[in-house]
């Protein structure tokens, strides 16, 4: 199972590596991570597997939304299969 | 790897034009629940209810948790309760509605809908209770919900149950007449009511649904206006196809919902109901919608056609995005729930007689429209029944649902708080249709053919 954590808002140093940190303390593995900028803003999104992940997924999304409040970033985690559906026929 | 363009318009969707899937509605038959001695009904119906959606309110939330998605409402309907009353007439049926406002709360949802008769060709036994027992059901339960369907195309229009709701009506605002009149805010009077519908305050689980079922509502206005807002200059053939494309999107994230809770829950999913519910935030409005279309105000002249074509737009776009649609589906206007309704209502570009004419081709009726206080319960009777003629004859729901401001004029508002919003009190048209609606009868079922 697969899941897309999405971390926008102002560029800094250690973004990758903070939100990094927490997946490998929590057995999730980055597949991939693309960055780009978006109207001045960082935008940041890894795809994420999270079968192997030693929480459950509610506390994994928690963790990370804490980091986002602590880091001024907006990040969402959600289960790939919602971009899946909304934008593939 | 998906596209990340389509990952962060799915979390600008989100984030800042208020996509949501507006409820979750689990459809329960209460159908084995009838007794003859109404005490051992009651104690059915509330265990019925607590067993099947005991895991509703934290499935919903784990499911909004996990795909990030805001899952605003879990609801409950349930079968007609007049079948169930049926079984015992000579007891007081509000009994049965203190027993659903108690499984709503055990089950923490946010309404129950089901106080229910289907009256459309006349009174079977325990309709006529249950219409007279609706005032007080709804003024001593907080979260119980009450329909009545009084026409059906193929019925016709029970001008005797017509004349019944004008007065219940009157009298459910009175006895909540302390609290802004809200009693009447959660009754609602249908002309072919669906019987898969997952919003409220007309839900209810038809007696041809399965034992349990569960249908989604989604919504998404503030998604479809930001996407007409970078569309200026585009003809109206391009708008219809703007709005189907985000109507797809929309629907398909309800349809991925309703599959997920109905695997969860282990209950059969039932359909997705396509509608664009608006809330009073701003950014949630059906009437910006039509605004940004290029009218000056909701109301203008051209509101009844651009409202046609975003109607029929929506559903063009969310049929092939879900396996089964049913239920309203369509876009609705409530007045009191919409931030741009509320204030084209208040500066006069709208009016109820141009509301009427938009529920021709809109998805429900005259919704959440706050009327004067002093009222009469006859013009209340043919508001209803002018409503139910366009829906009769245009083989359509339609559905009113008035709220007469108890001590108010037109010009004062009443504020219900939360997603029922406010409004001001609009005025109506006072001409007397009292002998006319005193005639009782049936309206006979129209024609289905030449059709001018």
């Amino acid at each position: 199972m697969r899941a897309v954590i999405t971390v926008i808002g102002k560029d800094m140093v250690g973004i990758l590596a903070r939100v990094s940190t927490i997946c490998a303390q929590n057995g999730v593995n980055v597949v991939e991570v693309t960055q780009s900028i978006l109207q001045d803003l960082f935008a940041m999104i890894m795809m994420v597997d999270i079968s192997k992940s030693t929480v459950p997924f509610n506390e994994l999304s928690d963790q990370l939304s804490e980091l986002g409040k602590e880091l001024n970033l907006t990040i969402h985690t959600m289960h790939e299969d919602i971009f899946n559906s909304m934008h593939r026929i | 790897m998906i596209n990340s363009h389509d990952i962060l318009e799915t979390i600008n969707m989100i984030d800042n034009e208020n996509l949501d899937v507006r409820t979750i509605t689990m459809g329960i038959s209460l159908l084995d629940c009838m007794d003859s001695d109404i005490e051992k009904s009651c104690e059915k119906i509330y265990d019925k209810i607590c067993r099947y959606a005991g895991n509703l309110v934290r499935t919903g939330e784990e499911i909004s948790k996990e795909y990030g998605i805001p899952i605003i409402n879990k609801r409950i309907s349930v079968t007609p309760i007049a079948m169930i009353a049926a079984c015992c007439p000579t007891k007081d049926p509000v009994r049965f509605a203190l027993t659903l406002d108690r499984a709503a709360k055990a089950t923490g949802v946010n309404f129950i809908g089901g106080y229910s008769a289907l009256v459309h060709k006349g009174f079977a036994p325990g309709d006529y209770a249950l219409l007279e027992s609706i005032p007080e059901a709804l003024s001593r339960t907080e979260f119980v919900c009450s329909s009545v369907n009084i026409g059906t195309t193929k019925a016709g229009i029970n001008m005797d149950a017509v004349e019944k709701m004008g007065r219940i009506v009157l009298k459910t605002a009175q006895e909540t007449a302390d609290r802004d009149c809200i009693g009447a805010a959660k009754l609602v009077v249908f002309c072919n009511a669906p019987e898969d519908n997952p919003f409220m305050a007309g839900a209810f689980h038809g007696p041809g649904e399965p034992d349990c079922v569960i249908n989604v509502g989604v919504s998404g206005p503030g998604v479809v206006r930001a996407a007409l807002a970078k569309a200026k200059g585009c003809n109206i053939t391009e708008v219809a196809d703007l709005i189907k494309r985000t109507a797809f999107k929309i629907t398909r994230m309800g349809q991925l919902v309703a599959q997920e809770a109905s695997r969860r829950l282990f209950v059969p999913f039932g359909i997705v109901d396509l509608s664009l519910a608006p809330t009073p935030a701003i950014g949630d409005s059906v009437a910006h919608i039509l605004e940004e279309m290029g009218l000056e105000s909701c109301g203008a002249h051209g509101t009844t056609a651009a409202l046609a074509l975003l109607n029929d737009a929506v559903k063009k776009g969310g049929v092939m995005a879900s396996s089964h649609v049913g239920g309203l589906s369509g876009a609705f206007i409530p007045v009191t729930e919409d931030a741009g309704m509320i204030d084209a209502a208040r500066c006069g570009a709208l009016s109820i007689t141009k509301l009427e004419a938009m529920t021709a081709v809109c998805s429900v009726g005259l919704d959440m429209i706050v009327i004067p206080g002093d009222t009469s319960a006859e013009i209340i009777s043919a508001i209803i029944a002018d409503e139910a003629a366009i829906g009769m004859v245009n083989s359509k729901t339609t559905a009113v649902r008035v709220i007469p401001a108890i001590g108010k004029k037109a010009g004062e508002e009443l504020n219900f708080g939360g997603l029922l919003g406010m409004g001001p009190v609009m005025e109506v048209n006072r001409y007397s249709p009292a002998e006319f609606i005193h005639r009782g009868g049936r309206i006979p079922a129209p024609m289905q053919s030449l059709k001018n």
